[in-house]
């Protein structure tokens, strides 16, 4: 516990500083772009590049042992990496364009191949007489255990560069995911973009295989996206957000690895990120369970206070319970429930709105049942001023009419 | 018009004869496999006019605009706007597309769908500042839409979602307005808005092309039209072209008699309330 608190706490010496604060920043950058890919509904393909990379690493290695004895050298590892993810992807979009296989279909076939490759290769590797095929499993569920100072410094430089790049193409990427359309006509090169994603994508994957692990740093691009989308509707603050859930995972994952003890620091980083998830499911102010919760309970008194009021207005008797709780708390009725000065007001106000809501829903029955809370918002919150105004000036007449 | 062009020439045979023309297009023919969705399409817009595309599902209207805005690959055909090849003078047209084009559940607010509107002003690295904001409240106000600006966009009605999309075209400040199905599953009280909005950028000398689906309101709307099923059937002012036999020919069977008498009677009304 305590190894695992200096850990935490950056106290276990500069190597494992440098790789927490890499790994974290490692999963800032993957959170960011994660965003961008799941927005664009790829998140799959990072699936896909993640696995695709295992026969490039494996070639690398036994390229580099034969070459120079050790086939761990993490640049060579990073480039054989990255060439055959890149050629997983190649595969995928050839298989998209050119057969009837959709995306998803593609993804799995590249990935399965890919991915089996790699583990063959693997075998072969346990074979050779060469030292380090150890280090060579480290990257299937990411490791930063006897993490060299130098690779550390490498994945935070690199991680630091696409977080980078991410921010400088945020303004394109945000246009590109919402509307590839409108973007075009805006004059950004849509193919270009969508590369350029891909490109950041395919290097924070590569990055970051030493620290997450092929398998499991898919989950770094995936889970801090759909956790930060519970706690924001724009689309800026859903990137660094999900930055934030990445870089938190990253570096709680690598300082538990860090302390010693046996763990696989990918499986450390997505049980992290999953915590966050859960407890954005739960707690989130936007679309979490318990404000799920909370806006039902209110929206229950709101039916029962406008229930209220317009007994009131035609001076019926209300016996519901929480009806009258509702209103006595606002004041509307005494404790004799004898209704107030303010709860007539309020009770000739509910009269018109209901009114209004009525009309709304005669003129634009479509559009009235697309709205949500059935006419129980002020209605000049709920539609714009002009239209407000046109349904008053028909209501007017209809009310003087009636008196 | 000349003989046809048949080289491509990027537009500078085309953007000669028409310099004034905010959109110009000659010979714009695309296709989905060896079927053509347009063909041959010839189409000049005059400066300051509001133009109807008016034509059966299937005809080829979106594709039109969408091809001319470089959305959609053209396989032949050249496009001038304002006499310049298009890709000079995107800046001076804001693209309205269909609303059901977008997947509304993304995580932007009325104000960020807004900001989208001065990418070009904001510039590539920095931040909106308090002016952009303040503009792209300025433009809602003008649909109607300003006390919205926090709401995500999921949450508003089609009508308020179409008066958004106009909105950011408005923050685009452009001279010429290119709309998908601005009225579209809308309700008449935003129909009212949008086209009033429409006609104030009309007065102020700005060109409006809207593909359309009501014919009952083309001649109310409209003073221009371009009548297409694949190829260009007719365009014009709508005083002439808009009558009963060139609708027969755009439509074909697929428009009942009925609708073409109907079409005929309204014009008149509105030709007699001139």
């Amino acid at each position: 516990m305590t190894a695992f608190l200096a850990a935490l706490l950056l106290g276990a010496g500069y190597n494992s500083a440098v790789v927490t604060i890499g790994a974290a920043i490692l999963g800032g950058s993957a959170g960011a772009i994660g965003t961008f890919i799941l927005l664009r509904k790829r998140s799959l393909v990072s699936d896909a590049v993640s696995h695709g990379t295992l026969p490039g690493l494996a070639l690398a290695f036994i390229v580099m042992a034969w070459l120079t004895g050790d086939g761990r050298d993490i640049v060579a590892l990073m480039a054989g990496a990255a060439l055959s993810a890149t050629l997983g992807l190649l595969c995928v979009d050839w298989i998209t364009r050119r057969t009837r296989l959709t995306e998803d279909a593609a993804i799995g076939a590249v990935l399965s191949v890919f991915f089996g490759f790699g583990i063959v290769l693997l075998t072969v590797i346990q074979s050779l007489q060469t030292g380090g095929q150890a280090g060579i499993a480290g990257y299937l569920l990411g490791s930063t255990a006897g993490m060299l100072r130098s690779e550390a410094e490498t994945i935070a430089v690199a991680a630091l560069l696409t977080g980078a790049v991410v921010f400088a193409l945020r303004r394109p990427f945000t246009l590109v995911c919402f509307d590839e359309d409108y973007a075009a006509t805006r004059g950004i090169d849509v193919r270009l973009t969508d590369l350029a994603m891909m490109g950041v994508l395919l290097a924070v994957t590569v990055i970051g295989l030493k620290v997450a692990g092929l398998v499991l740093i898919v989950a770094l691009t995936i889970i801090p996206p759909v956790t930060a989308r519970f706690w924001t509707d724009r689309p800026g603050r859903m990137v660094l957000i999900a930055a934030a859930f990445g870089a938190a995972a990253g570096y709680v994952g690598a300082a538990i690895s860090a302390s010693g003890r046996d763990l696989p620091t990918g499986a450390v980083i997505v049980l992290t990120a999953s915590a966050f998830f859960a407890l954005s499911l739960v707690l989130s102010p936007v679309r979490g369970l318990m404000s799920g919760l909370v806006t039902r309970l209110r929206f229950r008194r709101r039916v029962h206070e406008r229930q209220g009021l317009l007994a009131l207005a035609r001076g019926e008797a209300i016996y519901d319970p929480l009806t009258i709780k509702v209103l006595r708390r606002a004041g509307h009725i005494r404790a004799d429930g004898v209704a107030t000065l303010k709860g007539r007001a309020a009770a000739a106000a509910a009269v018109r709105e209901e009114a209004l809501w009525a009309l709304y829903r005669r003129l634009h029955p479509d559009e009235a049942a697309a709205l949500d809370h059935q006419g129980l918002v002020p209605i000049d919150r709920a539609l714009p001023p002009d239209v407000v105004a046109d349904l008053s000036a028909r209501l007017e007449p209809a009310l003087t009419g009636a008196r | 018009m000349n003989a046809p062009t048949l080289i491509a020439d990027q537009g500078r045979t085309l953007g000669q004869n028409h310099p004034d023309s905010p959109l110009a297009i000659s010979g714009l023919t695309v296709s989905y496999g060896e079927k053509p969705v347009l063909f041959s399409v010839d189409f000049v817009v005059p400066k300051g006019a509001m133009v109807a595309i008016v034509g059966p599902n299937g005809a080829g209207k979106s594709t039109l605009i969408k091809a001319a805005l470089g959305i959609v690959p053209r396989i032949a055909g050249e496009v001038t706007v304002f006499g310049v090849p298009y890709e000079k003078a995107r800046h001076r047209i804001a693209y309205v597309p269909q609303r059901a084009s977008v997947d509304w559940d993304f995580p932007a607010t009325v104000r960020d769908v807004v900001l989208m509107g001065l990418y070009r002003e904001i510039g590539f690295l920095r931040f909106a500042g308090r002016r952009h904001r303040e503009k792209a409240l300025a433009c809602l106000e003008r649909v109607g839409m300003a006390a919205f600006v926090d709401r995500q966009i999921g949450q508003l009605s089609g009508g308020q979602q179409q008066r958004v999309f106009l909105a950011r075209a408005l923050a685009q400040e452009a001279d010429l307005y290119v709309m998908d199905e601005p009225f579209a599953g809308v309700d008449a009280a935003t129909e009212r808005a949008i086209i009033a909005v429409l006609k104030e950028l009309n007065r102020a000398g700005k060109t409006i092309v809207c593909v359309h689906h009501d014919l009952a309101t083309v001649p109310e709307y409209f003073d221009h039209v371009l009548l297409v099923n694949v190829r260009k059937i007719a365009d014009g002012p709508v005083a002439t072209t808009f009558t009963s036999q060139n609708l027969q020919a755009t439509y074909g069977g697929r428009l009942a008699a009925a609708h073409v008498e109907e079409v005929a009677v309204v014009r008149e009304a509105a030709g007699e309330g001139r």
